[in-house]
């Protein structure tokens, strides 16, 4: 059962100083559907590719609003990024309460930051196992940060998260400079193409599997609808796709994970994280 | 609700009997198993005068100190720079005054430290000490204080206050304690006549303020600290500024 | 009365002097409120006041709530703003759980049971609660649904009128035309020239609020300032 004699609690440590059960927890990020978070002066985009986990269930909601100038989009384990949504809305509602004012970004992620560190340390807890793209707009401009199970956050130009999404990663690379200075329209085109790229050759954005929100200088936070994120899906339409198949997936060793939420669960199709297996050895 | 079937009461009683000695009954200890709070404040300082003017916020308060009708303390000061967009005077309790001053720096230390680049502002001061002040009187302990935050909220010019009860609001002026009887009315008039005073105007009228309050209100002092703050020149705290006085027109010398 | 509780001689008194903190203000104001068969317009004056002072001329009391939920506060200033904080967060919530903005019968109730939750510490405030339900219109005070409504110092000298006006008691002529708009927002601007004469706390200017389905349309007319 065990992968190696190292990884049974989040508070052993392996001899190469690593804490496997806290690497577990990463993978799982890489199990939910792939969402992309980008930025530029004005404004900080998220949009996720959403699954449906049957074809009697509805798509499995990925973007979460969180006050009127952050919003969230998840990848990994829905339930617990529904407790890390409540508990930032609960921080944004507090400090309003308080200072009459929008919590900055980099509070409310330092708070979330601790609060998930906890989880990584007492033998009680088990690490949140999901990441999160956090967009949100405050005195300093947009913002784009990336929170994982470690704890750990980032501030991020452009990101990229969940399954396959080396490939939005290296869209976005390649667009960074563009990015700084765009349009909304654009943000969102690039987006929405950076995501394309995620996807296996057969599959196609369409106004079901993707939700996009986003939030501006003077703008409130807000989650497209199907009518509203058509627009946006047909000003891409027919673009010659560059990743998908070929390009970005060839560049990533990972299996093609079939396209639903709970991936993880069906039998033995864990993703063997290559780190965990440096022990067994 | 006169009842004339009563007995009359007596003419004295409850106290020494005509051409007898007294011995006062000793005052009875309270008893001391419930919780006390301060229900009166104990050095007190009075008025705060607070103009708003078309760059920034002038407020004035003076040095006292008092016990009651002793003026104890001669330097006492109570406008405080909070941060570079924020001024703060007080009146009321000192002492309440000195650990609101104590926890407002604490906050803004451990914002620096952040180094974020964010700052409090004077609006989120205000309302954060509104909760404050709101909470403790719900507790029925409250800071027995009349708190004005002025400064500089995005471009604009803010100034308001909250007293012990938590009740808050802005304006243009803002007098506490005497002042809102003798200076209020005084500097209303000034306002309603030239409604977009300069900073030197808007000084005239808080130091001619500060005059007449020395006048009138029998707790204050001739000695006050004034504040500016200012869209360009930022903040300021001027003083000891002395009340110019004038005995000549006084009847006993 | 016994002269043991009130000693003619306070200087002989054997009590401690207590001086008693009292955690309530009442700093006025007057809100009222007439609802059509589509639209409600609510009033509130703009000044603050405690005793014979007056702290601010232009303190506007009414709080959109939602897009056609507007609440209007009189008395306790402070409890007012702390009140209408909690509601505002609450608001929020309702919204975030949702996924859509709280109706105006909802407001009323959570209203409701917000002030009893205080029940033994209460609010001292005089709220009324206007908005539009299912097109129509709904007229709560306190959470009970009416066509007019006053709060505040000035309440009992013109609820009569109001009374008389728009609920045409002691009418011989009962006129059966539904109430307009422009009436409505007549006898409101009469209402609190009427106040002010008599209410010091009511006076300086009014905000009013005119709710129909499109949403809240501002409106602000002076009052005398003595």
């Amino acid at each position: 059962m065990f992968r190696n004699q190292y990884d049974s609690d989040v508070t052993v440590w392996s001899p190469q100083g690593r804490l496997h059960q806290v690497e577990y927890a990463m993978e799982a990020v890489n199990l939910g559907s792939a969402t992309v978070g980008l930025k530029s002066k004005t404004h900080a985009v998220v949009i996720a590719l959403k699954r449906a986990t049957s074809e009697l269930s509805a798509y499995q909601k990925k973007i979460i609003s969180i006050d009127d100038h952050i919003g969230i989009s998840i990848s990994g384990l829905t339930a617990d990024a529904r407790i890390l949504s409540r508990f930032m809305r609960n921080e944004c509602l507090n400090y309003k309460y308080s200072f009459d004012t929008y919590i900055p970004l980099n509070r409310l992620i330092s708070v979330l930051g601790n609060k998930m560190q906890l989880c990584t340390q007492r033998y009680d807890r088990r690490p949140f196992g999901v990441g999160l793209l956090v967009a949100g707009y405050d005195e300093n401009g947009a913002h784009i940060y990336q929170t994982c199970p470690s704890a750990n956050y980032y501030d991020c130009k452009a990101m990229s998260i969940g399954a396959r999404s080396q490939s939005a990663r290296t869209y976005l690379e390649k667009h960074l400079d563009e990015l700084t200075s765009t349009s909304l329209e654009e943000l969102i085109k690039h987006g929405l193409r950076a995501l394309r790229d995620t996807l296996p050759p057969e599959v196609d954005l369409n106004t079901k599997n993707v939700s996009i929100g986003y939030v501006g200088k003077g703008e409130n936070f807000k989650i497209l609808d199907e009518n509203e994120t058509a627009p946006y899906l047909a000003l891409i339409e027919g673009e010659e796709r560059r990743g998908g198949g070929s390009g970005g997936a060839a560049t990533e060793a990972q299996p093609a994970d079939p396209l639903r939420e709970d991936a993880g669960d069906e039998g033995p199709q864990d993703p063997v994280p290559a780190v965990a297996m440096d022990t067994t050895d | 609700m006169f009842d004339i079937t009563a007995p009359a009461p007596p003419l004295w009683s409850n106290g020494p009997s005509p051409g007898a000695f007294y011995n006062f009954p000793s005052l009875q200890s309270a008893p001391s198993d419930f919780v006390t709070h301060s229900q009166a404040p104990v050095t007190t300082a009075t008025s705060i005068v607070a103009v708003a003017y078309n760059n920034g916020v002038i407020i004035a308060g003076d040095l006292l100190g008092s016990y009651g009708s002793l003026a104890r303390y001669r330097n006492c000061p109570r406008i405080l720079k909070v941060n570079d967009n924020i001024i703060l005077g007080a009146g009321g309790d000192y002492g309440d005054f000195q650990y609101i001053k104590d926890f407002v720096q604490e906050k803004i230390v451990s914002e620096e430290c952040l180094d974020d680049g964010v700052k409090l502002k004077p609006k989120s001061l205000y309302c954060w000490l509104t909760r404050i002040m709101y909470q403790r009187r719900s507790k029925f302990d409250p800071f027995w204080n009349n708190l004005v935050v002025g400064g500089i909220q995005d471009g604009n010019v803010f100034l308001g206050t909250v007293d012990k009860l938590g009740t808050a609001y802005t304006d243009k002026i803002i007098c506490t304690g005497y002042g809102a009887h003798i200076a209020t009315p005084m500097l209303r008039d000034a306002l309603d006549r030239n409604p977009n005073p300069s900073q030197a105007e808007a000084r005239r009228l808080v130091e001619k303020s500060m005059e007449v309050l020395f006048y009138r209100d029998a707790r204050s002092y001739s000695k006050y600290l004034i504040g500016v703050i200012d869209k360009d020149e930022g903040i300021k705290i001027e003083g000891p500024v002395e009340v110019p006085t004038n005995w000549e027109i006084a009847n006993f010398k | 009365m016994s002269l043991l509780a009130r000693p003619h001689y306070p200087d002989y008194s054997t009590a401690p002097v207590q001086h008693q903190f009292y955690p309530y203000a009442d700093n006025g104001g007057s809100v009222v409120a007439i609802a059509g068969d589509d639209f409600v317009v609510i009033g509130a004056d703009t000044r603050l006041s405690a005793g014979f002072s007056i702290y601010t001329r232009n303190q506007n009391k009414l709080f959109p709530l939602a897009k056609t939920t507007v609440l209007g506060c009189s008395g306790c200033w402070c409890d007012t703003l702390t009140l209408t904080r909690i509601l505002k967060s609450r608001m929020q919530m309702y919204a975030q759980e949702h996924n859509k903005t709280m109706s105006t019968t909802a407001c009323a109730q959570m209203l409701s049971t917000m002030l009893y939750y205080k029940r033994f510490f209460p609010y001292s405030i005089s709220n009324v609660l206007v908005g539009l339900d299912n097109e129509a219109t709904t007229l709560s005070g306190t959470a009970k649904r009416r066509f007019t409504k006053l709060g505040g110092s000035a309440g009992a000298l013109l609820q009569p009128l109001l009374d008389n006006q728009i609920g045409q008691k002691n009418m011989e002529i009962v006129s059966k035309e539904p109430l307009s708009q422009e009436k409505a927002l007549k006898i409101l601007k009469d209402v609190f020239i009427s106040a002010a004469e008599r209410d010091i706390y009511t006076g300086d200017s009014v905000f009013i609020n005119i709710i129909t389905k499109d949403g809240i349309q501002e409106d602000k007319f002076e009052l005398r300032k003595d």
